[in-house]
């Protein structure tokens, strides 16, 4: 049972097509587990509708052309174990396709490739970890695919997202029995490159 | 221009007149001019490639989502373009065209939001994976009328807002506003406009909870 969910202002961006890719990953993986949001998400999409139904600026150009011209079909990407369609395609497979690097303590991350306005990862915990303090700059969206994680404000399952703002400091530890695999993106501005000395970096670049 | 009442000639001769606003809802309440019975015409181009329904359906939304394009940032001419690409999709797809699921206005707004992700080109959107009864049986006229119904009332809601909100919804799905701004937008209607997309909330979870029995 999903409790926590994507929140309107998120539901409208992503059904406006304005949100950074790492969100919309996030929010497409999260409507493909959650009836829910994918219900609100449609009555967001009916309002862009109306929104579509408000004005016009008139055509120079007939109907003619449509009726030949080659539209490219786009395959949906099958659900792959516990990766829906959409973190699939950016996967290329199941969890066993995830290409980690290690953080330390049996944490792992994988950073999927988006565009550069917000930054998409998966993240491994094993259970009873708890992933480092760390803030946030930005906003930070984790969404729970294996276990569950719990924080200061309540705890996570499968399909569960956080919305994370920048007052948020947390400790998020999976709980024990399962290791705990999150999606998480953030919009904050990466603090450190790549090729900086580790010591340097944080833990996460989050 | 061309509008829905214009005769659209194709080289094929094919155009016949189109007898639209005439369907007739459950109720027995006779359409008007205004809620023009598109689901029914769009069905006519899926299952009958019919042109002429085709025609009208362009006459109506092509210059709709060239505005929507131009009010996004594009040119005239670019949204010229990818007006015609958008009605082109239409056209081409109109197989996964679902009147139960989206009227024609939310089905095409969703065409055209992606033509317009694909022109700026910095950030792809992923789509949801497709629930199994998507696309599967024919929905029934209930269904069909719903959300019909639903995008009228909306489309009404919307045009009732005092300007400064309506201006607020627009400039949200013509890109102008980022998440975070929305989130702190106190002066977005959503209260509003909630209560309308409650009928799509509850319309989508009478067809989950009856395809999960």
């Amino acid at each position: 049972m999903i409790k926590h969910h994507l929140t309107d202002a998120l539901l409208m961006s992503y059904a406006a097509g304005t949100l950074p890719e790492a969100f919309s990953l996030v929010a497409a993986t999260h409507v493909s587990f959650c009836d829910d949001c994918r219900a609100r998400l449609a009555g967001y999409e009916a309002l862009g509708g109306s929104v579509l139904e408000e004005d016009e600026v008139a055509m120079l150009s007939g109907p003619e052309a449509c009726l030949t011209r080659a539209v490219a079909p786009v395959p949906p990407m099958p659900r792959s174990g516990i990766l829906p369609g959409p973190l699939a395609g950016y996967v290329g497979g199941g969890l066993e396709a995830v290409k980690w690097r290690p953080l330390g303590m049996g944490v792992r991350q994988a950073i999927l490739p988006t565009s550069l306005r917000a930054s998409a990862r998966l993240l491994y915990i094993p259970a009873g970890v708890a992933v480092p303090d760390h803030g946030h700059r930005g906003v930070e969206l984790t969404l729970v695919l294996q276990g569950a994680f719990r924080d200061a404000t309540d705890r996570f399952g499968p399909g569960d997202v956080e919305v994370a703002g920048e007052d948020l400091q947390h400790v998020p530890t999976a709980e024990p029995g399962q290791d705990c695999v999150c999606l998480a993106a953030t919009d904050a501005p990466l603090r450190f490159k790549e090729f900086l000395p580790r010591l340097f970096q944080p833990l996460f670049r989050i | 221009m061309l509008d829905s009442t214009d005769q659209v000639s194709f080289a094929s001769g094919r155009f016949h007149a189109v007898p639209y606003a005439v369907a007739q809802n459950e109720a027995g309440v006779r359409l008007g001019n205004e809620d023009q019975d598109w689901s029914s015409l769009m069905v006519r181009v899926r299952d009958q490639r019919d042109r002429a329904a085709f025609g009208t359906l362009f006459g109506h939304f092509a210059p709709r989502v060239k505005h929507f394009l131009m009010k996004g940032g594009a040119s005239a001419s670019v949204a010229e373009d990818c007006a015609q690409d958008v009605l082109a999709t239409v056209w081409a797809k109109a197989v996964q065209f679902d009147p139960g699921r989206a009227s024609v206005a939310t089905w095409i707004f969703t065409i055209a939001r992606n033509r317009r992700i694909d022109l700026v080109r910095r950030d792809r959107r992923p789509e949801p994976e497709t629930l199994d009864w998507m696309g599967g049986d024919e929905p029934d006229q209930a269904e069909v009328y719903m959300a019909a119904e639903e995008s009228r009332v909306l489309t009404r809601a919307l045009a009732e807002l005092p300007d400064k909100q309506r201006l607020l919804i627009q400039r949200a799905y013509y890109g102008d506003l980022t998440h975070i701004e929305i989130a702190a937008e106190t002066g977005l209607p959503l209260g509003t406009i909630k209560s309308r997309i409650r009928l799509a909330l509850d319309r989508l979870r009478a067809k989950l909870s009856e395809t999960q029995q």
